[in-house]
């Protein structure tokens, strides 16, 4: 009798689990579809079909093929990457807090592109034309490479590493960037600093199809890399010791986790910019919607970021046209609000 | 194409030689098709906004981003934003026959794609010390084919500025100035050397007391009170924003100054002061005219 309850209960558990995904997947989907379909310029079902048979006029077909489609992909690529590096991240630190900011990801990001946009006339004088937009994006991958195997690097002790220390190290190093960075900009000309500015707010716009080629595949090997880390996850729930003892090499997981997260991120980051909050909130509306089992929690985190990042694309190209407002401010604007009600709803944090 | 993407990505990087030369060619073949009549204009860009008006063919246009402040009519056009940060469907959404912006319009993925949608762009070239004004002219001329309006506007131009330059180099004495861009935080932020704030002071027979150093920068109190400036110019508009004249006037560092001491505040529009369009023997003259209206 008892027993019969209790498979019961699961396989009840189980089907809204699966109602769950299902509706996070069909957002997805409707939401990309939206992507390219909805946009400043209106262009009718029939024109979308005929682009897609390469029968339009060049103005559809190069809003859909060239502006649209590239959107979409890239949005849905940084989305995914940026909730499952969160999710992977606060289960590995067991910190509510962390997100890919905090290993430095965006923080190296940001000063290798610093570096190349105020300083880069210095050493950059032999780099044939055809290469050069896409030095930036190379810059900012390798600077998010770096930064965090510095970090990684430093917050080792006698081959262990622990989580605070980590932490710790992390602060640091960002806020060392962060002065570079300050001190470049102080020196930067006028038309450097608004380079700058604009690098740093942010947009799904900046590339066209090679490059969003290129970080979509990183960001998805990697992505698909960190869903081996599920069960060891679990594990670290139970702090550091009990996973050691269940027999995993907890500073080897950490290292790799840590390191794949910064391939994806910036992959993602050195294209689009930094663009925050999805990393942070995506896994927690996660867990508020199938739980902590990190099996659950990072296919539905990504599910949930791509929603998120697709979502505040829709919204910052449609509110003001002809304008665009920058994608971090939506992200922001829908993430927070939305996260609140959660959070004020959930009797359980 | 290449020459566009290449000119905006890297405007940033001073390779300001390279990149007109990329324009330059960029417009050769442009301006070789371009020449025809266009009714449905976007602009980029506040100097080139102004031009287009000079020339009389402001109702030809539909859309101007926003820098372009000048003349008022622009207030009843689209908006397509910065001039740096244009998004291309935005663009695209307003159906224009040409996109015309200044040499630093973009981002180059952006200018790219409106190019693979079919749309018509010229970008202006950069021109540089004299001549950057009648170059930016005869580049809108050209592309609008209104060369004769052009070369008129051109020819006034150069009279203005060569009457200025007669009267200006008939001082014999050149006040010190400080353009103060903004004073929101603390040190008050100042055009240095090779900033457009600095050529429109020496244009005007002064000489700028910040030029120790280039560009844009915060200049710290004491730095302010050593190059003791006997004027300081500022936009009207900041002025107000800030809290009235006192804010600046009445700052420690600037009261130690001879301007803070004379109250020698010269408050223009920011635009027709830096913005090298038609207005700017307008704008030379008028600080001009506050530089040596005393008899210093």
């Amino acid at each position: 009798m008892a027993l019969a309850e209790t498979s019961q209960h699961r396989s009840r558990l189980w089907t809204k689990k699966q109602a769950i995904f299902c509706g996070l997947f069909f957002a997805v989907v409707a939401i990309a579809l939206a992507e390219v379909a909805i946009g400043p310029v209106p262009l009718s079902l029939s024109q979308i079909y005929q682009t897609l048979m390469g029968q339009a006029d060049p103005m559809p077909t190069a809003i859909i093929t060239q502006i649209r489609a590239p959107r979409m992909v890239l949005g849905l690529g940084i989305g995914l990457s940026l909730a499952i590096c969160g999710a992977v991240l606060q289960g590995l630190l067991r910190n509510p807090l962390a997100d890919p900011g905090l290993i430095g990801i965006s923080g190296g990001a940001s000063a290798a592109v610093v570096v190349v946009i105020v300083l880069g006339d210095l050493f950059l004088g032999d780099i044939p034309a055809t290469l050069r937009p896409y030095i930036l994006p190379i810059a900012a991958f390798c600077g998010a490479l770096l930064v965090t195997a510095l970090i990684l690097g430093l917050s080792q002790k006698d081959g262990e590493m622990s989580v605070g220390r980590l932490i710790l190290v992390g602060v640091a190093i960002n806020s060392i960037a962060g002065a570079g960075i300050g001190f470049l900009t102080y020196i930067s000309t006028d038309t450097q600093l608004r380079d700058l500015t604009f690098w740093s707010m942010g947009s799904l716009a900046k590339s066209g199809w090679l490059a969003v080629v290129i970080s979509v595949a990183i960001m998805t090997l990697s992505s698909l890399a960190l869903l081996r880390f599920t069960r060891a996850l679990d594990l670290f729930q139970l702090g550091e010791r009990a996973a050691f003892h269940s027999g995993l090499n907890v500073t080897k997981i950490k290292f790799t986790a840590c390191g794949i997260c910064a391939m994806a991120v910036g992959a993602g980051v050195s294209i689009a910019g930094p663009i925050g909050f999805i990393g942070l909130v995506a896994p927690h509306i996660a867990r508020m919607l199938v739980g902590g089992s990190h099996r659950f929690l990072i296919p539905a985190a990504a599910l949930v970021g791509g929603v998120l990042l697709l979502g505040a694309d829709l919204i910052v190209r449609n509110i003001a046209p002809p304008q665009e407002l920058p994608i971090g401010l939506a992200t922001s604007l829908i993430g927070g609000p939305f996260f609140l009600f959660l959070l004020l709803r959930s009797r359980k944090i | 194409m290449a020459g566009a993407q290449f000119l905006t990505v890297w405007a940033g990087c001073k390779m300001l030689r390279l990149t007109s030369i990329a324009v330059a060619l960029c417009l050769t073949t442009a301006s070789a098709t371009l020449a025809q009549t266009y009714n449905r204009i976007a602009v980029a860009g506040g100097d080139i906004t102004e031009i287009v008006y000079a020339l009389g063919a402001g109702d030809k246009i539909i859309a101007v981003d926003s820098t372009s402040g000048f003349p008022q009519d622009t207030q009843s056009k689209e908006q397509i934003g910065y001039v740096r940060a244009l998004s291309a469907e935005g663009v695209l959404s307003l159906s224009p026959d040409l996109l015309i912006g200044a040499d630093d319009a973009g981002p180059a993925n952006v200018i790219d794609t409106l190019k693979a949608a079919g749309l018509p762009i010229a970008l202006a070239p950069l021109g540089h010390g004299a001549d950057r004004v009648p170059t930016k002219i005869h580049f809108v001329g050209e592309t609008l084919g209104l060369t004769a309006q052009a070369d008129q506007l051109i020819a006034q131009y150069k009279t203005d500025m060569a009457a200025i330059k007669a009267r200006v180099d008939g001082f014999d004495h050149r006040p010190k100035v400080i353009f103060i861009l903004s004073v929101r935080e603390g040190a008050p932020v100042v055009g240095g050397r090779e900033t457009s704030a600095n050529d429109i002071i020496e244009l005007a027979g002064g000489e700028n007391a910040a030029g120790a150093f280039s560009g844009w920068k915060p200049m710290n109190a004491e730095a302010l009170i050593a190059a003791n400036p006997d004027f300081i110019v500022m936009s009207g508009a900041h002025a107000e924003n800030i809290g009235g004249d006192d804010a600046v006037m009445k700052r420690p560092d600037v009261q130690q100054t001879t301007a803070g001491k004379q109250g020698n505040l010269v408050k223009m529009d920011a635009m027709m002061l830096l913005g090298f369009g038609p207005r700017t023997p307008a704008a030379v003259a008028e600080l001009m005219g506050h530089l040596h209206a005393t008899g210093h």
